[in-house]
């Protein structure tokens, strides 16, 4: 019985953590930003989408597509406002454009996170759950809205793959990440491929926040441990691995939800701080990296 | 190599975002020469934290609206700490070194409190908490009196805290309801160690059995394992002790359906936009609180709410109410000393008596272990229990001044299971 508590509480929190995750790597991937407002974007999402169901009777439906709106909104103001200028400058050395897009997506994130604290308070908040009440999973009484989550979560993921995988576009996105300028000696615009990116980011986070917020909350206080956690999550599985990342969703959601179950809820976030810490020691490049 | 090296900087980067660094202080207005300056450090951003500010504000346009203190006027100078304690001890040295203020009113986190104790002994600055819960706050000036006189509690402490769910408990759960047992669910920090020990003791006095005290990270933001574990019990109450979070366990208690009783202290939830929060899932949720919407405890209180209402839109968290008393317990001292020497301010502060907003308003003496925090009590400060019932906050408790029932959702069957 508690085996099967811990399986099915543990898959909806790593889908979750999948979801929030998959953008932030395929960013890494593709475009070679680490964006360290990524967990900005997800309670910008979650708390505009409160806002809009809460104040102006959006209903959870058009509050949750009105956050995730608001998380391309936020992702395609990183992209020009933070990323594009630093990608371009003239200035700033090629050996240099890393560490500045990390300062840069730090700083912006830091900016969102006050920026909302302003707006909304840091008060939590949650949305309605899309689907309410309670069913039993062979004897397990789960919130309807978690299965849900789940599976909305690994639709989301599935249509990725299929858009990698199986798309034009997606071979493009591919080519992108292993060679550039191959793609661009093909005769491929590199700018129009990284802004099909930066969309299916925001999607993709801007999902994750209001997904977030209907199932635990959003605040503008978890802004960093949101980055955090992803960051974990993505170190784990391998920088720009799609497949390592979902794994390493697994991994991390599970040895939270067992250590919470078995050990004790205080120590919950202590699993994922230890695996950063071993994997950045022991396989820097993680589970499935490449480089 | 150097995608290892950003992994390393990224990662040094995302712990330092997961410990929350970041952030300064800045004061919100310059000094001038006439008026007594009183400095008041608190999280600008949560809501209890702004309730702080606006209600020492309220309080000191009342007592420069009926003259002053001694004809000079008071005024607020507001730092915004972030709930953090160096932040809070940076603010608390610019406000006595550089502003000048004559006394301080700071916090509803216990460890930025005790952060900002010795710095009240060390620059002999009055200096009262109007939230902060730990007993070891009031403990310090009782065990080293000379030293930390300056320092007073302005709510009441931990273990008054857990007298106040016992006493309410005993009425409502255990007379009422016919319950039995109860599990403490309680987030790990200063204040709540000394409600467990209280609650510990006190609950099996007032006829509930404790099965186990679950203590939790403040950082939890998933607490189903938390409610299995406590269904497992199969207690008739769930007495919680939680400031820190409020919004989650209460949406997971409602989505999940667990069906016990929420009770116990949940400060998030005396907000009143708690509801909007977590759109309506406090329904049924039972807390401690100062007070609620419409209730008369002192003839102070409806005006001070009305007027507050009237000014920043909103009702008060329960530390608007307890900062507008902290600012006129303190402007009262410095009127009866007829100075701003700290020394006559504490001697005065001591002697306190004045009806409050939330009951009639004095602290403990120097032979009390928790001296200079405020008096608990049927004649002092009680505090309120109430229950969110269909949006509004409903008093339940005592039951002279609140005759209301308790409702519960359906979901919640451990009322009727302890019944038959």
């Amino acid at each position: 019985m508690l085996a099967l508590q811990i399986l099915i509480d543990g898959f909806a929190i790593s889908a979750l953590y999948g979801l929030g995750a998959v953008g932030f790597t395929l960013m890494f991937g593709v475009c070679g930003v680490l964006n360290l407002a990524h967990g900005g974007i997800m309670v910008i999402a979650g708390l505009v989408g409160w806002w809009a169901a809460a104040n102006y009777g959006a209903g959870p439906y058009g509050g949750a597509a009105i956050g995730t709106l608001a998380g391309l909104l936020a992702a395609y103001v990183t992209y020009f406002v933070v990323v594009r200028p630093i990608q371009r400058s003239r200035t700033i050395p090629r050996a240099e454009e890393e560490i500045f897009l990390l300062t840069g997506t730090l700083l912006w994130g830091i900016m969102i996170q006050v920026g909302s604290d302003y707006v909304f308070s840091n008060n939590p908040v949650t949305m309605r759950a899309m689907i309410p009440g309670v069913m039993h999973i062979a004897g397990v009484r789960t919130p309807r809205n978690e299965v849900l989550i789940g599976i909305v979560c690994w639709a989301a993921i599935g249509l990725l793959t299929l858009l990698v995988n199986r798309t034009r576009l997606g071979k493009q996105l591919l080519a992108a990440s292993i060679n550039p300028r191959g793609l661009t000696l093909l005769g491929f615009e590199l700018s129009r491929i990284y802004l099909v990116v930066w969309t299916i980011y925001g999607l993709l986070a801007g999902l994750a926040g209001v997904l977030l917020a209907s199932f635990i909350g959003v605040s503008s206080a978890n802004a960093g441990a949101l980055t955090a956690s992803a960051f974990t999550i993505v170190i784990l599985g391998g920088l720009g691995s799609v497949p390592g990342s979902l794994i390493a969703a697994y991994v991390v959601g599970y040895a939270e939800t067992i250590t919470a179950y078995l050990v004790a809820p205080t120590l919950r976030p202590i699993p994922a701080l230890l695996i950063l810490v071993v994997v950045i020691y022991v396989r820097p490049q993680g589970l499935l990296g490449r480089r | 190599m150097r995608h290892r090296w950003v992994v390393r900087a990224g990662a040094g980067a995302a712990l330092a975002l997961a410990l929350g660094l970041g952030g300064g202080t800045a004061p919100a207005r310059a000094a001038g020469p006439g008026p007594i300056k009183i400095g008041v450090i608190a999280e600008e951003s949560a809501i209890v934290g702004q309730s702080i500010s606006q209600g020492a504000q309220l309080a000191a346009a009342d007592i420069n609206a009926h003259g002053g203190v001694n004809g000079r006027k008071i005024e607020i100078i507001v730092y915004d700490d972030h709930s953090s304690a160096a932040d809070a001890v940076r603010a608390f040295q610019r406000a006595a070194e550089q502003d000048h203020v004559k006394a301080v009113v700071t916090t509803f986190i216990s460890e930025v409190a005790l952060a900002v104790e010795p710095w009240a002994a060390r620059l002999h600055m009055p200096t009262i908490t109007p939230a902060a819960a730990s007993d070891l706050i009031s403990k310090q000036v009782h065990d080293n009196y000379a030293r930390f006189k300056y320092m007073f509690e302005g709510w009441l402490t931990a273990p008054d805290l857990a007298l106040a769910v016992c006493d309410s408990s005993h009425d409502l759960f255990v007379k009422q309801l016919h319950m039995k047992t109860a599990v403490i669910m309680s987030e790990d920090a200063d204040w709540t160690k000394p409600l467990d020990d209280g609650m510990k003791t006190c609950l099996p006095k007032a006829g509930l059995k404790v099965l186990d005290e679950i203590r939790f990270n403040p950082d939890t933001t998933d607490f189903t394992p938390i409610y299995n574990k406590i269904e497992a019990l199969h207690p008739d109450v769930i007495e919680t002790g939680i400031a820190h979070v409020g919004v989650q366990p209460t949406v997971q208690w409602h989505d999940q359906q667990v069906p016990i009783v929420l009770g116990g202290i949940s400060a998030q939830a005396t907000n009143p936009t708690f509801w909007k929060d977590t759109n309506g899932a406090a329904n049924g949720v039972v807390t401690q609180t100062g007070t609620v919407a419409g209730l008369a405890i002192t003839p102070e209180t409806l005006p001070v709410a009305a007027e507050f209402v009237k000014k920043y839109g909103h009702f008060p968290a329960f530390t608007g109410f307890t900062a507008y008393d902290a600012v006129r317990a303190l402007a009262g001292a410095m009127q009866r000393a007829h100075s701003t020497n700290p020394d006559k301010i504490v001697a005065q502060m001591e002697k306190t008596d004045m009806a409050g907003t939330l009951g009639h308003y004095g602290f403990y003496g120097r032979k009390s272990p928790y001296t200079h925090a405020l008096r608990y009590g049927t004649d002092w400060v009680s505090s309120v229990f109430m229950q969110w019932q269909n949006g509004k906050q409903v008093c339940i408790w005592p039951a002279k001044l609140c005759p209301n029932k308790m409702v519960f959702p359906s979901f919640v069957k451990s009322v009727h299971l302890a019944a038959k």
